[in-house]
């Protein structure tokens, strides 16, 4: 990836890491980590469902599809019935267009197929208005 | 005449590069690599610690599940080959995913010997990167120790 790794500590954004898999929780949370970006890591979407209701919010959610007991579809939907306005990002293995478009028209603001890297990372941060493309 | 640090950087940097060229590693575990500073010095060997707990978990839970003889869950095989193939590729594993998406199909076509199959390659597979690794981090550490700073090796 050309240019530096964005720093954005000043923006005090605050995301949310959905995912089933461990060490793609680990990834996540340092990924956002490294951009500055503080982060909690929820395991499914009913986790994701109850952090809300909890009374927390956040400016990002890295939403997983592939999850047990509320998979992302179903948590995306639920959580826009809620009237979560976070910017939610799905990310997932499975790149089927059919598939890809379900999880969009679920409520999605932007979509990357996995293994999440660095510069896919900040491709979503643009494409979500939190920082300028480096 | 080298010094011992020079001879382990470039044992280092040569099984390094044997390994992406051998398709055990891909690009993915360089964006690994960049995720590791000084916040995190070992980020790369729990992340690989990791994936090597959940591929024995993962592992054990499909032998389980095919040991049902005549009533067995291919569902449930996939479900477990699918959380293999996300580890797999989040660590760069490439022989693993790559078995991983083979292991799939065959639970999708419901092809009990092809799973078996595929269940000891991957068993076979993710051994062999484990130990491996293991050599890499180790020249890690006596790089370390002999006073020398890890090289970049760029693939």
């Amino acid at each position: 990836m050309a240019g530096e790794i964005p720093n954005l500590a000043e923006s005090n954004l605050r995301a949310l890491v959905v995912d089933d898999n461990l060490v793609n929780q680990m990834m996540h949370h340092k990924l956002l980590d490294r951009l500055g970006i503080q982060n909690d890591v929820v395991c499914n979407g009913q986790e994701a469902v109850d952090v809300h209701c909890s009374g927390r919010n956040y400016d990002l959610i890295l939403m997983d599809m592939e999850m047990p007991i509320m998979n992302g579809i179903q948590a995306t939907k639920r959580l826009r019935e809620m009237g979560i306005e976070s910017k939610i990002a799905g990310v997932t293995t499975r790149a089927e267009e059919e598939e890809r478009k379900e999880f969009m028209e679920a409520g999605l603001n932007d979509f990357q197929e996995k293994p999440l890297t660095i510069s896919k990372l900040v491709s979503i941060l643009h494409n979500l208005d939190f920082c300028d493309q480096t | 005449m080298d010094t011992l640090v020079a001879q382990l950087q470039r044992q280092f940097r040569d099984y390094t590069i044997s390994l992406y060229h051998q398709g055990f590693l891909d690009d993915q575990f360089t964006e690994l690599k960049k995720l590791q500073d000084e916040c995190s010095p070992d980020f790369v060997a729990e992340v690989v610690s990791l994936f090597f707990e959940d591929c024995e978990k993962l592992i054990g839970n499909m032998a389980r599940a095919l040991d049902q003889t005549g009533n067995v869950d291919f569902n449930l095989v996939g479900s477990s080959v699918h959380q293999l193939k996300g580890s797999s590729s989040s660590v760069g594993a490439k022989r693993v995913k790559g078995l991983c998406v083979t292991f799939k199909e065959c639970c999708d076509s419901q092809n009990f010997e092809g799973c078996v199959r595929c269940l000891q390659q991957v068993d076979i597979e993710y051994k062999s990167l484990k130990a491996k690794l293991q050599d890499l981090f180790s020249l890690e550490q006596q790089i370390v120790q002999a006073g020398g700073r890890i090289p970049q090796v760029d693939i």
